[in-house]
């Protein structure tokens, strides 16, 4: 497959390439992605449509990100071998190519075929898009991974900004009405279908501007200023490479990954229910909040998990990485805390601590490239990546497991407000300490992990 | 640029018609997601 244009020796830059026209071509593919998370748009329609109850609307959605994690994780030592041009143009057919088979699906009403379309082919383009850039952007910003890391993947949280405006629109113009309440009450034939269709061609122009514009760099390449030995003041930076195979047999690995699910899984506890979150908090004081209120602390939710993105990240590149991790999981469970002990007596500082805590969820996912970049060398950071990201998969499923099942245990033992959520919390607190205790376990890689340098295969 | 090369961080003249060009191939969308999200804000503090 990867021969020809795609293949990783025709995207090498020409002399005089900039680099800052690398973090564009990530984002055209990091946006379009994103869309994963609007899928919520489309599941009263198909439900309307196709007479499907809520659980079934949302399987092309759970199916898309178990392949996500799934793809990353097996397909990473081919994306780091193949290149990113390669990656990207399989992650813009797959990802494409879900969407159109998801049209006929809807078309022909076999909702399998929506299923397997856009859950499974364009989950394979989610986990191949995903880590397409990250070790690109790692090789050109040796100097600022956290940075460069935390553009793409911001990109991966506005991506379903984008969509979601953008994708309610199109219903709308095709022919699925709404109430006054936003309730679907008619969807004329063709609409959902044509909008699947309109989808995958507009994401795949979008996306070809990443397949044509990507390079990677000229070995040996590097930044005007920037001496790799300076990094040795961060002691857990190496210049060493440690291949995706052995890298899993670290335990840097896998403090890592627990590092990454709880962090996750702390997040998506907040995030998952927001919405009926802070109504529950707010119910029974002077001030409750109505169901807009709700849609906007949600959005701002969103706004501060993609800020987070890029700001912690790049906060990253000067205080080191395991240091930006104390904070994720240190402040985020005093912040959580706060939350449990507050409870409803002051709703800014229950907003507040939930944006700290959201920015710190979307930032654990941006910085983590750079973290194994540090410890495990440029070499196969793609593969290893991927491999990190099933702790992604555990955390999509753990975080809502907990969260749900202990509101409605709470609910039906008869209580309200904030004690539906505190035992939730005092467990997510539980969790971001061994997270935190996992992140100060990281040590350097023992050297036995190590790839040979040339002169030592010489030896 | 086969052996260490250093770039400087300036670009090129020559490519910064390309580098503005896909900045804003990105960059539109991604403004126009933003403000959506702006309006919706707002309903938290009309709410």
């Amino acid at each position: 497959m990867a021969r020809g244009f795609l293949d990783r020796s025709r995207s090498i830059a020409p002399a005089g390439w900039s680099r800052w026209l690398v973090p564009p071509a990530a984002l055209s593919v990091h946006l379009a992605i994103g869309q994963a998370y609007a899928w919520s748009v489309f599941k009263p329609p198909l439900e309307k449509y196709l007479s499907l109850s809520g659980a079934q609307s949302a399987l092309p959605f759970q199916l898309g990100i178990v392949m996500l994690g799934l793809s990353a994780a097996l397909f990473g030592t081919r994306v780091e071998r193949n290149g990113p041009r390669w990656a990207m143009f399989v992650s813009l057919c797959c990802f494409c190519g879900g969407f159109l088979v998801a049209a006929l699906g809807v078309l022909t009403k076999q909702y399998w075929l929506v299923v397997l379309g856009y859950g499974g082919l364009g989950g394979i383009g989610l986990g191949i898009g995903y880590i397409s850039p990250v070790s690109t952007l790692i090789k050109w910003f040796p100097d600022r991974p956290g940075m460069a890391t935390g553009i793409a993947i911001m990109g991966f949280g506005g991506g379903a900004l984008i969509a979601t405006p953008w994708s309610t629109a199109m219903l709308d113009a095709f022919g699925v009405t709404y109430n006054s309440t936003g309730v679907v009450t008619g969807v004329e034939d063709g609409a959902i279908a044509l909008a699947f269709l309109v989808h995958g061609l507009a994401y795949a122009v979008f996306m070809t501007m990443g397949v044509l514009l990507v390079r990677v760099p000229a070995d040996g390449w590097r930044p005007a200023g920037y001496n790799p030995a300076n990094d040795k003041a961060h002691v857990l930076i190496t210049t060493a490479n440690v291949s995706a195979k052995n890298a899993v047999r670290t335990p840097q690995f896998w403090c890592l990954w627990v590092v990454l699910c709880f962090n996750v899984t702390a997040g998506i506890g907040i995030l998952e229910k927001a919405a009926p979150m802070i109504g529950d908090f707010f119910r029974q004081t002077p001030t409750p909040v109505t169901a807009s209120a709700a849609a906007g602390f949600v959005a701002l939710l969103s706004l501060a998990n993609m800020l987070g993105r890029i700001v912690w990240s790049s906060t990253s590149d000067l205080i080191g990485r395991k240091n930006i991790y104390r904070l994720y999981l240190g402040l985020g469970a005093i912040l959580y805390l706060i939350i449990a002990l507050v409870g409803n007596d002051a709703k800014i500082v229950f907003i507040l601590c939930a944006m700290m805590i959201l920015s710190f969820y979307g930032a654990g996912f941006a910085t983590i490239p750079a973290y194994l970049k540090d410890l495990f060398g440029t070499y196969q950071v793609g593969a290893i990546h991927g491999r990190l990201l099933t702790a992604w998969s555990v955390a999509g499923v753990l975080g809502p497991l907990i969260v749900n099942a202990i509101a409605d245990a709470q609910k039906s033992a008869g209580k309200s407000g904030p004690a539906l959520y505190t035992t939730s919390i005092y467990i997510m607190i539980g969790l971001l300490v061994i997270g935190f205790v996992a992140n100060e376990l990281v040590r350097p890689v023992n050297a036995k992990f190590h790839e040979k340098t040339a002169a030592e295969v010489a030896r | 640029m086969t052996g260490p090369t250093p770039e400087t961080d300036q670009a090129p003249a020559d490519r910064r018609p390309l580098i503005t060009i896909a900045w804003l191939w990105v960059g539109l969308p991604f403004a126009y997601g933003v403000y959506e999200l702006v309006l919706k804000v707002t309903q938290l503090f009309k709410g």
